[in-house]
C-alpha cells in the first residue's frame, strides 16, 4: 500500500493545479462582454437585485479580491443562483451528479467487459485472423461519434424493437439498470476500443516479456503464470489509461445523456448554454474538474499500489 | 579541412522510398483512398453531387433511397446524398482548421518548453495538468458559451485547448532529440539557439507530430459533428454532417435514412485518417527503439 | 568418484530444433548430441546465433516462437520430446531448472522476492506457508544474500545486479533441481560480479550433487568453471570435450579460431585476431558444414558434406573434415606471433 507520506504529497501536487483550474473558470465569465453582474442576474433583475450580485462577486473590488471571494464563496457551497432553474447552483448540481456518476460507472464497467476478454484472445494470437478480425471492429468502432452510436441503438433497440426505454432514468436500481444500458453502451462501444487497443499492445508486450518466460520455466501453471505475471503487469499501463480517459468518457456522456434526455449534469450543461444560465455553466465546468481530478487521483493510488516501483516519490 | 555538422535529415530520394513501402501496406492504400477521395469530395462537390443541397423538392419528402435518390430525401425533398457530399468540405475545413493551429502553436511551444526546460517548464507542467483536468468536450463548450455558436469560434475553443496535446509531445520529442551528439556539436559550432531547434532539432522530431495529427484529425471530426449536432457548431442551415443528423432526430423511424447516412460518411472519412494514422505510426518508427 | 564413474543425467540424442514452414524450416539446433553426468559442469560455446540458447530451452520446451523440436532427451531415462505441456510443467522447476541472461528483466518486477521464491515451492512442493518462508530465507542464505530474512519482502529493484542473479538462482534452485541450465548468467553483469556469480554456481553443484549446462560465448569463463566443454556454430555441433583439453589442444578451426581471439602474451601494437566474417543466418546454411565461410583451411568437399563428430582419443570428438590442416594452419600463426 502506498504511503502516507506519498498521498499527502499527491493531495499537496494537486493545489497548483487546482488554483489554475479556477482561474480559468473565475475568467470565463468575466470575458464576456459587458457586465458581469447583467450575466450572471435574471433577465428582469431589478437595479437592487443587481446591486446585490455585485456585491456578492465583489465586482466592486480589484480582480485579485473578486478571485479570493470567488474561491472562498466555492469552497463554502456557494456556487451562486441558476438563472434558468431558480435555485442555488449547488443544489441542483448535487441532485443531478449521482445520475451521470452512476452512468459514467456503467460505461466503464461495460467498456472493461467489452475490451478485456478481447484484448486477451487478440493478443494470444497475435497477428492471426482472431486478432486482425478483433482490431478491425474496434478500428471502426474509434471512428463512429457517441451521439452516432446512441442515436443507432436508441432506433433499433428502444424505438423500433422496443426492447429498452427511449429514454429518462426510471426509479429504483433495477430500472435504472434498464434505462441507462443504452446510453452505457453508446459510451462503452468507444472507450471500450481505446481500452483494447492499449490493453493488447500491454499484453503483448508482457507475453514476450523474460520474467514470464522464467516464470514459466520454474513449471507454473498456466493459470498463475496469466493471472499474477502477465495480467497483473498489462494492467498496470491500463490504468493509467483508463484514468486519463475518463476526460474523454465524461464528454461522452455530456452527449449521451442529450441523445437519451437522461436527467444529469452533462444535459444540464448543455441547457445552461442556451439559457446562458452563467452561474450554472460556471459552477458544472468546476464539477467536472472535481470529478476528473478526484479520479486521476485515485489512479494514481491504484497504479502504485499496483506497481511498487512507483511508491518512491 | 572543414567539419560538416550533418543531422539526419531525409534526403529526397529517402521519401520515395518510403511511400514506395507505405502502398505495400493494405491498411495504408485504402486509408489513403478515402482521403483521397474525401478531398476530393471536398474540393469539388458540385462535380459529384446529383443535385444542389438547398434546393427544396415538395414533391419528393421523405422518400427512402432509391435510383433517382440513393440516400432518399429529407423532410424538405431535399437530395440526402447531394447534403452529404457538400458538407465535406465543411467537415474536412474542420479536421483541418481545428487542428493546424494548435499544431503550430502547440510545436512552437513545447519545442521552446522542451529545450530550455528550467521554469518554464515547471509552468508549463501545471498548465497542461490543469487543461487536461477538464473533459475535453466540456472546456470546448464552455469556451464556446462565451463566445457564441459558430465555426470559426468552434475552432478557436478546439484550439485552444488542443494546442497541449501538441505540445507536450513535441517537448518530449524535443528533449530526447537533445540529448543526442548532433545536437551538442552545433552548439560547440556555435549555432544559435533558435537555429538549432528549428533547422535540426524539429525535423527529426516532426514523425510522431504527423502522426498524432492524422489521428487528430479523425478525433476533430469527431468533435466537430458532435457540436453541430448540439447545435454549438455549425449552424444550420449549412451541411454539415452532425447538423444533417440532428435535422433527422425527430425522423428516426420514419426516414431513418437522414440521420445514418452522414454518419456512415463520419466513419468512413474518420477511418480514413486513423488508417493512414496508424500506417505512418508503423513505417515511421525508427528501427532499434 | 572420477567422471567416467558418474552417472549420465542428461542424454541428449540429435536433436533438431527448427522454426518456420515446414517446408522451408530454419534449422536452429541441428543434430546436436552430448550426455551431462551427475555433479558435471558442461559449457556451451558459441558466438550469438549459434543455437545454444535454443537448446537450452528445447531440453526444457518453452521455445519461443512455437518450433519444432525433434529427437530423443533423456532426463534420467525419460525422454522428455514426446511428454505433453501438464508433465513437462512438472519437470521444469522441480527437476530441472533455468536461469536467464538478464536478471533485472527476468524477475517480475511488481512481485517481492519472496513471493517469487514462494511459488516456486508451492508449485512443486506440500510446504505450508511458514515452511515456505523458512526455505526461502534458507535460499537466499545459500545464495549469499546478507540479511536474508529481512530482504523477503523486498522487490526486484531493491536488489543489485549481482544480488538480482542471485536471487533468480535462489528462486530456481527452490524445489532441488538435479540439473540448473544457465543461458548466460553473467553476461550482463560487471566483470568483478561475474567471478563471484561462477563461484557460486560451482559451489552450489559442488555442494548439491547439482549438474549445470552453462552456456556462454566466453572462452574465459568455460575455462574457469566447466568441466567439458561442447562448442556449437550455426547450430550444430563443432567439438567436445574435456575443457582442459578443448582449450589446451583444440582442434576444430572454429574453436581454435575462439581461442586465438584471446589475446595471450602479444607485442604492443600486434593486430588483433578476429575470425573474419559474420555468423550464417537460420536460412543461408550450406549443406555441408556451417564453418566453410568462414575458414580458413576450407577444402571443395566442406560446403556440400557435412562432417561428422568423430571421436579422436577418449572422451573428444570434432566434426571437420581438415583437422590436421587446422592444427598446422592455427600452429604457425601462433609461432609466427
Amino acid at each position: 500500500m502506498p504511503s502516507l507520506s506519498y498521498l499527502l504529497a499527491r493531495l499537496l501536487q494537486i493545489i497548483p493545479t487546482f488554483l489554475l483550474v479556477m482561474i480559468f473558470i473565475f475568467l470565463l465569465v468575466r470575458l464576456l462582454p459587458g457586465d458581469p453582474a447583467i450575466a450572471m442576474a435574471e433577465a428582469k433583475a431589478t437595479d437592487a437585485q443587481l446591486e446585490q450580485i455585485r456585491h456578492n462577486l465583489g465586482l466592486d473590488q480589484p480582480l485579485p479580491i473578486q478571485f479570493l471571494v470567488f474561491v472562498k464563496n466555492t469552497l463554502t457551497g456557494d456556487l451562486g443562483r441558476s438563472i434558468m432553474l431558480k435555485a442555488p447552483v449547488t443544489e441542483i448540481i448535487l441532485a443531478r451528479l449521482p445520475t451521470t456518476v452512476f452512468l459514467a460507472l456503467y460505461s466503464v464497467l461495460l467498456a472493461i467487459s467489452l475490451a478485456g476478454p478481447l484484448a486477451f484472445l487478440a493478443a494470444s494470437r497475435v497477428n492471426g485472423p482472431v486478432d486482425v478480425a478483433i482490431r478491425s471492429v474496434f478500428q471502426v468502432g474509434l471512428s463512429m461519434p457517441v451521439f452516432y452510436i446512441g442515436l443507432v441503438l436508441l432506433t433499433v433497440l428502444a424505438a423500433q424493437l422496443r426492447w429498452f426505454p427511449v429514454g429518462g432514468y426510471g426509479t429504483g436500481f433495477l430500472d435504472n439498470l434498464h434505462h441507462l444500458i443504452l446510453p452505457a453502451l453508446s459510451v462503452a462501444l468507444y472507450t471500450s476500443a481505446i481500452i483494447l487497443r492499449n490493453l493488447r499492445a500491454s499484453l503483448i508486450e508482457v507475453l514476450d516479456a523474460d520474467y514470464v518466460q522464467f516464470a514459466r520455466a520454474k513449471g507454473l501453471s498456466r493459470r498463475i503464470v496469466m493471472t499474477r505475471h502477465v495480467l497483473r503487469n498489462a494492467l498496470v499501463s491500463t490504468v493509467t489509461l483508463l484514468g486519463l480517459s475518463i476526460g474523454n468518457l465524461m464528454s461522452g456522456t455530456l452527449v449521451t445523456e442529450t441523445v437519451f434526455a437522461v436527467p444529469g449534469v452533462g444535459r444540464l450543461m448543455l441547457e445552461a448554454i442556451f439559457a446562458r444560465d452563467y452561474p450554472l455553466i460556471q459552477g458544472l465546468t468546476l464539477t467536472f474538474a472535481v470529478l476528473v481530478s478526484v479520479v486521476f487521483l485515485l489512479t494514481d493510488i491504484v497504479q502504485s499500489w499496483l506497481d511498487p516501483r512507483l511508491r518512491q516519490s | 579541412m572543414s567539419i560538416v555538422v550533418q543531422s539526419p535529415i531525409r534526403k529526397a530520394g529517402r521519401v520515395r522510398a518510403f511511400l514506395g513501402r507505405a502502398f505495400l501496406r493494405p491498411s495504408f492504400v485504402i486509408g489513403f483512398a478515402i482521403l483521397a477521395l474525401s478531398i476530393a469530395l471536398a474540393l469539388f462537390p458540385g462535380m459529384f453531387a446529383p443535385y444542389d443541397p438547398l434546393a427544396f423538392d415538395l414533391s419528393a419528402i421523405q422518400q427512402g433511397p432509391s435510383l433517382a435518390h440513393p440516400f432518399g430525401t429529407d423532410n424538405f425533398g431535399r437530395d440526402v446524398l447531394s447534403r452529404v457530399i457538400w458538407a465535406y468540405r465543411v467537415d474536412m475545413q474542420m479536421a483541418f482548421f481545428a487542428t493546424i493551429f494548435a499544431l503550430l502553436i502547440g510545436m512552437t511551444i513545447g519545442a521552446f518548453v522542451g529545450y530550455y526546460g528550467g521554469i518554464a517548464d515547471t509552468i508549463f507542467g501545471r498548465c497542461v495538468d490543469a487543461i487536461i483536468t477538464f473533459p475535453f468536450l466540456v472546456l470546448v463548450i464552455a469556451i464556446v458559451a462565451v463566445l457564441g455558436p459558430g465555426l470559426v469560434n468552434m475552432y478557436v475553443a478546439i484550439t485552444a485547448v488542443n494546442w497541449v496535446y501538441y505540445a507536450r509531445l513535441t517537448r518530449a520529442e524535443i528533449m530526447a532529440q537533445k540529448a543526442n551528439d548532433y545536437a551538442a556539436a552545433g552548439r560547440v559550432l556555435g549555432y544559435s539557439d533558435r537555429r538549432i531547434i528549428f533547422r535540426h532539432l524539429l525535423p527529426n522530431a516532426i514523425s510522431p507530430i504527423i502522426v498524432y495529427w492524422m489521428t487528430d484529425m479523425a478525433l476533430a471530426i469527431l468533435l466537430g459533428s458532435s457540436l453541430g449536432y448540439l447545435g454549438l457548431g455549425a449552424q444550420p442551415p449549412a451541411a454539415e454532417w452532425g447538423v444533417l443528423i440532428a435535422e433527422g432526430r425527430n425522423f428516426l423511424l420514419t426516414a431513418w435514412w437522414m440521420s445514418l447516412m452522414p454518419g456512415i460518411a463520419i466513419v468512413l472519412t474518420g477511418l480514413g485518417f486513423s488508417l493512414v494514422g496508424d500506417a505512418l505510426a508503423d513505417l515511421l518508427r525508427p528501427k532499434g527503439r | 568418484m572420477n567422471q567416467l564413474e558418474k552417472e549420465t543425467v542428461l542424454d541428449v540424442r540429435h536433436l533438431r530444433t527448427e522454426f518456420g514452414l515446414p517446408e522451408r524450416p530454419l534449422v536452429a539446433v541441428d543434430d546436436v548430441s552430448f550426455q551431462v553426468r551427475a555433479g558435471e559442469i558442461l559449457g556451451l560455446v558459441g558466438e550469438s546465433g549459434s543455437g545454444k540458447s535454443i537448446t537450452l530451452r528445447s531440453i526444457l520446451g518453452i521455445v519461443r516462437p512455437r518450433g519444432r523440436v525433434g529427437g530423443e532427451i533423456l532426463w534420467k531415462g525419460r525422454d522428455l520430446v514426446p511428454l505433453d505441456e501438464g508433465a513437462l510443467r512438472r519437470v521444469r522447476g522441480r527437476e530441472i531448472a533455468m536461469i536467464f541472461q538478464e536478471p533485472m528483466s527476468s524477475l517480475n518486477p511488481l512481485l517481492t522476492v519472496g513471493l517469487q521464491i514462494s511459488e516456486n515451492l508451492a508449485a512443486h512442493t506440500d510446504l505450508d506457508g511458514k515452511a515456505r518462508k523458512a526455505r526461502a530465507i534458507e535460499l537466499l542464505d545459500m545464495v549469499g544474500i546478507p540479511a536474508a530474512r529481512n530482504r523477503l519482502g523486498d522487490y526486484p529493484h531493491e536488489f543489485s545486479g549481482g544480488m538480482r542473479q542471485r536471487v533468480m538462482i535462489a528462486i530456481a534452485l527452490a524445489s532441488n533441481p538435479k540439473l540448473l541450465l544457465a543461458d548466460e548468467p553473467t553476461t550482463a553483469l560487471d566483470v568483478t560480479i561475474q567471478d563471484q556469480i561462477l563461484r557460486l554456481i560451482q559451489a552450489l553443484s559442488r555442494d548439491l550433487g547439482m549438474a549445470v549446462i552453462l552456456v556462454t560465448h566466453d572462452m574465459g569463463v568455460v575455462a574457469e568453471t566447466c568441466d567439458r566443454v561442447a562448442v556449437m556454430y550455426g547450430g550444430r555441433l563443432c567439438e567436445t570435450g574435456p575443457t582442459a583439453d578443448v582449450i589446451g589442444d583444440a582442434r576444430h578451426p572454429y574453436s581454435l579460431g575462439l581461442l586465438r581471439s584471446i589475446p595471450r602474451d602479444v607485442a604492443p601494437r600486434t593486430p588483433l585476431y578476429s575470425i573474419p566474417g559474420a555468423p550464417p543466418s537460420l536460412n543461408a546454411l550450406p549443406a555441408g558444414c556451417a564453418f566453410t565461410a568462414r575458414c580458413p583451411v576450407a577444402g571443395p568437399e566442406c560446403r556440400d558434406v557435412r562432417p561428422s563428430l568423430e571421436a579422436i582419443g577418449r572422451l573428444r570428438q570434432v566434426a571437420c573434415h581438415h583437422r590436421e590442416e587446422a592444427l598446422v594452419h592455427f600452429s604457425a600463426r601462433e609461432a609466427a606471433q
